[in-house]
């Protein structure tokens, strides 16, 4: 592997913000024709260093050699100039235009759509994309508008391609794909640098693996040469556990029963059809699924916060008798005494608003709380300390902005304020999404501690591993519909994989 | 790698800054203030040849030289300044009212509307001049309020643009009040209403001791000591910077987002409705279609200055205030045209708002280049355990601030 020339090198490179360093000395070297891996805690710099090479900062000190040559990335450009090509997490195309369109927009040149998209065919016959470059942005799914992003750089010429967590929006059958197309890219000679949180995906995509740890480059491995437990355990800096408790349901009880839920979205498009299950106390019962299968709407419905078509939502007292939350505001079901809370996917955007300091967002659970026509601020302003204190969330203050946090730090309040209210039912939806190994734990045993206080626990999840270990039963949806539910204890990744296509589920589509 | 040192570093490259210390961004602003009087007076030099500091004496005395001058100050802020209140909460709501200037004018024609219709009441005296006033105020509230409530339900109802309809909804007013000069006008054939009940005064607002202005200021002092309360205290003013940062977040914790808009549109048109009854029962005591001198459009820098803080409003609106009294007096005392106190102005507002970008972002100069340090290896640090802490607490930092770049 030496005496290979590196197409890409890193040295020495160091960039603060204000007296927050956020890359430290880090040096990197990528060859040509290889996969890297970039594995780090969430704020430990991945991004920013990969910001630095795409030209949205410029470092503070050190050098970047493309191809031996040392070069100066000031503007994204620069970066294009010199064949880099980034795919953000967010996708930067225009909804209304076509695939090419999109493709050549901002290029220097005379302007010829046919030539262009003729290019493009051939740039996807080569590596197996399928798009076609005359449909329009907005009739792609997400994983197709993924593939235009990863085109259009490479229609620039790119030869080093950096993918921010690529495979955060895919369903695990669209990430195989996309795996098999870095690896015909790879054949071609092209270098890719991965960021990603998935440790097996690291273990099968990857040819090296290179670890940054607060800012700074920690070490890296030959991926054949390590396993999933080093590489965390230096991720990390300390040796940590990769197993999720299961602890047994104590006294589980019927606390949460639908049947027959259905629900229709705007557009009058079914989005659960004829739902029926029990969430039981001190249990977790955990959702599996494609991605928009239905589970938002589920927990939505639940919640207070979607429009029912028809069905049974019955909340069930310790005395047994069913109270309906059909058709009631999130307020009323609060009135009624049932303690409901709501993880939302959407953190910043729908659980927490990202401008207000922590203080103000523990507010948003009780601020109505007595007749006072003045908000009470000292009660949430101690909530949010404790939940600073006992959550070990990392912030300045209580009076810092949220969206000023980390992706972890962001869950932690959320879910810190969602179980402070002592709830009965505990509504999540992608608790550790975009969160690092570390986070991912502090959740899994916050949600452990609730189910040992015998909290009815809804768990909408992503990751069949973890659900696998950590859920008691494990409902399925395909399309809106209940495809089985079946034990945690017994389950099979494969199975509920086929169920969440409905291959092999219990009933009939 | 010797030859590579000759890189070619950016000249400048920019970066956001973190928390912004309250003394910098005071610092910032100060020496924007100082430059643009700089600027100010070289334009002054230049083009008019007049002493740029006679010219900012100028518009000193032209604001405070005599105790008139400082009363009509006040007067001008007051009433801008209540404008710009009744704009904050809709703007903190993120609903772009730009209706301001209909809001006050609806709220001026239902103050004159009485004066002229129960005027005659009162000087028979069947009904007592505070009944008449009592009716002003409740008029002239309600009518500002009904303004803004039609774009706010529209708004709630069918998700209408708010900025268009509250900006259509000025020019029927201003066609509405038209419409009545002529009808009320006096003498017939004047095109305009004159003085209002001049003899009997029968809905003059009252005059604290001689100070025509002084009860105008007074209302508007507690109005934007409630508006401040209001905002920053209640559970009203907490629901509705809620629906304006997140709707979505509104709608998770169980707030009705339609009744919040409708709510806080009423709150806006109302005190529109009060700028609009200061003007008409206060002072002018006559109602026109200009009557409100493009105030719904100033309080909207106003505002956005201040950020919607109605304390620092007071600044912004002493700010505006001066320099367009200021404006005034040099294009009289120079006999300069009026325009040049303009483009002063402008370039003192261009400098202030300018000063937001050095606030919000750091601007690097390209270092002189060390050859060597780059390719030196640094020595063991003595000071880890410092540093280790400095980046524990620096990682959520970066990570936000990728976010927010990557936004």
């Amino acid at each position: 592997m030496e005496e290979r020339t590196p197409i890409l090198e890193m040295r020495h490179v160091t960039k603060r913000f204000g007296n927050i360093i956020a890359n430290d000395d880090v040096s990197l070297t990528l060859y040509p024709g290889e996969i890297l891996a970039l594995l780090g805690e969430n704020g430990s710099g991945k991004t920013t260093l990969m910001n630095i090479l795409s030209g949205i900062y410029y470092p503070d000190e050190g050098q970047i050699f493309v191809e031996g040559k040392e070069v100066s990335i000031s503007s994204p450009k620069d970066s294009f100039d010199l064949k880099i090509g980034m795919i953000h997490q967010h996708f930067k195309l225009v909804d209304v235009m076509s695939v090419t369109e999109n493709i050549v927009l901002g290029l220097p040149g005379k302007l010829d759509l046919k030539q262009a998209a003729a290019d493009i065919r051939a740039i996807c016959e080569r590596y197996g994309f399928e798009v076609d470059p005359d449909e329009k942005i907005y009739n792609l799914s997400v994983s197709q508008k993924q593939t235009v992003e990863i085109v259009k750089v490479l229609f620039r010429g790119a030869n080093i391609l950096i993918l921010d967590e690529p495979t955060a929006v895919l369903t695990p059958q669209e990430a195989v794909k996309l795996f098999a197309i870095l690896r015909n890219m790879k054949e071609a000679g092209h270098a890719i640098i991965i960021i990603t949180h998935k440790m097996h995906e690291v273990m099968d995509i990857s040819d090296r693996v290179a670890i940054l740890r607060k800012g700074r480059y920690i070490t890296s491995f030959v991926t054949t040469e390590t396993t999933a437990q080093e590489l965390t355990d230096n991720m990390v800096g300390r040796a940590v556990s990769l197993n999720i408790e299961r602890p047994e349901p104590v006294d589980p009880k019927d606390r949460l029963f639908i049947q027959g839920l259905t629900v229709k979205n705007e557009e009058g498009v079914y989005k659960l059809r004829d739902v029926s299950f029990t969430a039981r106390s001190g249990e977790i019962l955990g959702i599996a699924g494609i991605a928009g299968s239905g589970q938002r709407e589920l927990l939505e419905a639940i919640a207070g916060l979607q429009p029912v078509e028809y069905g049974i939502i019955n909340y069930i007292d310790d005395d047994g008798t069913p109270e309906s939350l059909l058709k009631k505001t999130p307020v009323e079901i609060q009135a009624m005494g049932v303690s409901l809370s709501f993880v939302p996917e959407d953190r910043l955007g729908m659980g927490l608003v990202g401008n207000m300091d922590l203080s103000e967002n523990m507010m948003l659970r009780s601020y109505r709380e007595g007749h006072s026509i003045f908000t009470n601020r000292r009660d949430p302003a101690a909530l949010a300390r404790q939940v600073v204190e006992e959550l070990e969330v990392s912030t300045p203050s209580i009076n810092t902005a949220v969206r000023k946090l980390s992706g972890g730090n962001v869950q932690k309040v959320l879910v810190g304020r969602e179980i402070a209210s002592a709830p009965t039912v505990l509504l999540t939806a992608y608790a550790v999404r975009g969160l690092d190994i570390n986070a991912s734990y502090t959740i899994y045993n916050l949600i452990n501690r609730q189910k040992a206080a015998g909290v009815a626990i809804v768990f909408v999840g992503e990751d069949l591993d973890v659900l696998v270990e950590l859920c008691d039963r494990i409902l399925v949806l395909c399309d809106g519909r209940v495809s089985g539910i079946v034990d945690g204890k017994t389950a099979d990744k494969n199975e509920i994989g086929m169920m969440m296509t409905h291959v092999g589920g219990a009933h009939e589509g | 790698m010797k030859a590579d040192a000759k890189k070619k570093e950016p000249l400048i490259h920019i970066t956001r800054r973190k928390d912004v210390s309250l003394l910098r961004s005071i610092v910032i602003r100060a020496a924007a203030i100082v430059l643009a009087l700089i600027v100010c007076a070289l334009v002054t030099t230049f083009l008019t040849g007049e002493n740029p500091i006679d010219v900012f004496g100028t518009i000193l005395s032209g604001a405070f030289g005599t105790p008139r001058k400082m009363w009509v100050l006040g007067q001008e802020m007051a009433i801008l300044l209540c404008v710009s209140l009744a704009l904050a909460p809709a703007f903190k709501m993120k609903f772009w009212n730009l209706g301001g200037e209909g809001q006050i004018l609806m709220g001026g024609l239902a103050a004159a509307a009485c004066m002229i219709l129960l005027g005659s009441k009162v000087e028979s005296g069947a009904m007592p001049q505070w009944l008449l006033i009592l009716i002003m105020v409740v008029a002239s509230i309600g009518a500002g309020a009904l303004w803004a409530f039609i774009p706010a339900f529209f708004k709630a109802k069918w998700g209408t643009n708010e900025t268009l309809f509250t900006l259509m909804m000025n020019y029927v007013a201003t066609q509405l009040v038209a419409y009545f000069v002529i009808l009320w006008e006096v003498p017939k054939g004047a095109g305009k209403i004159g003085i209002i009940n001049q003899s009997s005064e029968a809905g003059w607002l009252p005059v604290i001791g001689d100070y025509k202005y002084l009860l105008n200021i007074i209302v508007v002092l507690v109005l934007t000591v409630g508006m401040y309360v209001y905002l920053k205290y209640s559970k009203q003013g907490y629901e509705l910077s809620v629906v304006g940062e997140s709707e979505r977040t509104a709608n998770y914790v169980g707030i009705n987002v339609k009744k919040v808009i409708i709510r806080t549109m009423l709150i806006s048109g109302a005190i529109c409705g009060v700028a609009g009854l200061l003007l008409v029962g206060g002072t002018d005591h006559t109602v026109t279609t200009t009557i409100s001198a493009g105030r719904g459009f100033t309080a909207v820098m106003v505002a956005w200055l201040a950020k919607f803080n109605p304390l620092g409003m007071i600044f912004t609106t002493f700010l505006l205030v001066l320099l367009s009294r200021g404006a005034n007096e040099i294009s009289t005392v120079f006999s300069l045209n009026k325009s040049f106190g303009d483009i002063l102005t402008g370039i003192i507002l261009f400098f202030i708002i300018g000063s937001e970008f050095f606030i919000n972002y750091q601007i690097h100069f390209r270092k002189s280049h060390k050859p060597e340090a780059a390719a030196a290896v640094p020595a063991e640090d003595p000071h880890k355990e410092a540093l280790e802490q400095i980046l524990r607490d620096a990682e959520t930092a970066a990570q936000s601030v990728s976010k927010e770049e990557t936004k």
